[in-house]
């Protein structure tokens, strides 16, 4: 291996060592690049080479096949709509209240106290949060009671806290702040000259969001959603803090077949669902960042 | 026909103040009321009893529940050494010596993001598995697997940290001045870096404070493990705890962002990947 920096270093510096140098300058890398190997890199090639073997080691695709089963398809379907809709309704609220900071006075204090909030928001997830929205509107929670006695029964018809559907306003909490992480960017790179030159040539306030705004921000938008919906995708903690039976999520699915707590113990399976996930993840991350470059043709 | 102008932008200047405040009023609801909650939650009395605080002075009287916080600290402790040991020298090595491999570390450094913490467990179980049967099966084991989840942040904070110094020339200069490396490291380049090293330090911690998926599935029960689990038995300990670990995380992250301040954009991207991480 040759090295190109090197030469420099012991010309100007003078080593003291004399005749040529030896090209062991690589073992000072050799202790990191072990570690990833072992922890990185074989979990990986475990996940990957076990989803095609079978229980004696031989080559398979029964795995894959597994994720044919009624149950696996139905919990991707559950997390898919579960991921659209709490990345949809996250962009749009994220989006919303981005434009509220992004209008106001750049250094100000209202922008700097929401920009650092919704950054430690955008990470509060897992069982934390689940307790949090539990203590709020759980059975016993505060809000749930004080409605309660006003003859507004939220549990009516179901204890939906402990469904998808609280599970998508739980996910909430933690998408609003990443949209508005993610998408305020974009929301300052519109420079009010557009807004003049718009007016200048006689459009409202609706002919400006349509043709001018609308458009060069709907690629960082979409973007946006993708990013939230990758998010959405892959979580598990806070799901599981929520729902115990029935493993919904796709995570959890993960989880029962690598644990065997419910169901049976699967280890190649698990890691076929492991594959399906990324897979999913990786081409949503991709648009993502595709969508990326082209918002920052414009908006930077 | 300027009077008009000015009356038009005024209305809108009145209605987009009107709708901010809506916006914001809202978001500090919605954002607010369920941490406020846990509090609340957390010093009810038993029945139509007065406010007390019973649930948090019983924290300690949980032996498991000590067990994990003990546990999750030490992993906290462990994980941020054991990253630094590994990854300051390697870095500063490789910009020194071996700059041809500086994108490849970059690269799997940054690896870890792309695979949702769910999946890395499906391949960490089998390891562990080995691990617990000829090595130890001790909690504190899980450190390993958290160094190569801080890896992605740690690595840019890092990278922001060495960008900022001229690595190559004080390097040159303190080993002309016949300075070893160990002396190089660490009289030279980490006294340099010192913000960088606390700013990566700080996301390790609250990163293993808050991780609950590969300790869940390896089966060890770290801080959020455990608290989940007290959660159906206790609920008011239980949320008590979470209240504690979450205004310790806060607290963390405060700092973290005030030690920040100068570099915006790159804060953004570390936080909303170790949101990521720590969910995933």
């Amino acid at each position: 291996m040759t090295i190109a920096g090197a030469p420099a270093i012991t010309t100007s510096a003078g080593r003291p060592v004399g005749g040529r140098r030896l090209p062991l300058d690589w073992l000072g890398a050799v202790p990191f690049l072990v570690y990833v190997a072992i922890f990185l890199f074989l979990p990986t090639a475990i996940i990957v080479g076990g989803s095609v073997l079978d229980a004696n080691g031989s080559l398979t695709l029964v795995n894959f096949a597994h994720l044919s089963r009624d149950y696996i398809v139905k919990t991707t379907l559950n997390t898919i709509g579960l991921s659209a809709v709490t990345a949809l309704a996250g962009a749009t609220f994220g989006a919303l209240l981005a434009y509220a900071i992004a209008v106001g006075n750049r250094e100000g204090l209202v922008r700097r106290l929401t920009l650092s909030v919704s950054g430690v928001l955008a990470q509060f997830g897992g069982v934390t949060l689940a307790f949090a929205f539990i203590a709020t509107i759980g059975p016993a929670g505060f809000l749930y009671l004080w409605l309660a006695e006003h003859h507004a029964d939220i549990y009516a018809h179901s204890l939906w806290l402990f469904e998808l559907p609280g599970v998508a306003l739980v996910y909430l909490y933690f998408q609003i702040p990443l949209m508005v992480l993610v998408f305020l960017p974009a929301l300052d790179g519109i420079k009010p000259q557009w807004r003049e030159a718009t007016e200048s040539l006689g459009g409202g306030t609706w002919h400006y969001w349509r043709y001018v705004a609308g458009p060069l921000l709907a690629p960082a938008f979409l973007g946006a959603t993708l990013l939230l919906f990758a998010n959405a995708f892959s979580a598990y903690a806070t799901v599981n803090a929520l729902i115990n039976q029935g493993q919904p999520v796709i995570s959890q699915q993960i989880s029962g077949a690598l644990s065997g707590e419910v169901g049976t113990f699967e280890p190649g399976f698990a890691k076929a669902i492991a594959v399906e996930m990324v897979i999913i993840v990786t081409a949503v991350t991709v648009l993502y960042s595709l969508l990326q470059r082209r918002t920052s043709r414009w908006l930077q | 026909m300027a009077a008009v102008r000015r009356g038009v932008q005024g209305t809108r200047r009145l209605k987009l103040q009107v709708f901010r405040i809506i916006v914001f009023v809202a978001a500090g609801l919605f954002f607010l009321v369920p941490i406020g909650a846990m509090v609340e939650f957390s010093t009810r009395g038993v029945g139509d009893q007065p406010r007390t605080l019973a649930a948090w002075q019983s924290i300690g009287t949980y032996p498991d529940l000590v067990a994990a916080i003990t546990a999750s600290l030490e992993l906290a402790a462990i994980t941020t050494i054991a990253m630094l040991v590994l990854l300051v020298p390697t870095m500063v090595w490789v910009r020194l010596k071996l700059p041809r491999l500086n994108p490849i570390i970059e690269f799997i450094c940054l690896l870890p993001l792309t695979i949702p913490a769910i999946v890395l467990v499906v391949g960490l179980f089998p390891i562990y598995n080995w691990m617990g049967t000829n090595f130890s099966d001790s909690i504190l084991t899980l450190s390993i697997a958290y160094v190569v989840l801080v890896l992605p942040y740690d690595y840019r904070s890092l990278e922001a940290g060495l960008a900022a110094i001229d690595v190559k020339t004080l390097t040159e200069a303190a080993r002309s001045l016949g300075a070893g490396w160990f002396t190089v490291m660490w009289r030279i380049i980490v006294p340099n870096i010192s913000s960088a090293i606390l700013n990566s330090a700080f996301l390790s911690v609250a990163l293993v404070l808050g991780e609950y998926t590969i300790a869940n599935n390896l089966l060890y029960n770290n801080l959020q493990v455990e608290i989940a689990m007290l959660g159906r038995a206790n609920a008011g300990v239980s949320i008590a705890v979470a209240v504690a670990s979450l205004l310790f995380a806060f607290g963390v992250l405060v700092l973290l962002s005030f030690f920040n301040r100068g570099r915006g954009r790159l804060q953004l991207v570390e936080l909303q990947q170790v949101m990521r991480t720590e969910r995933g």
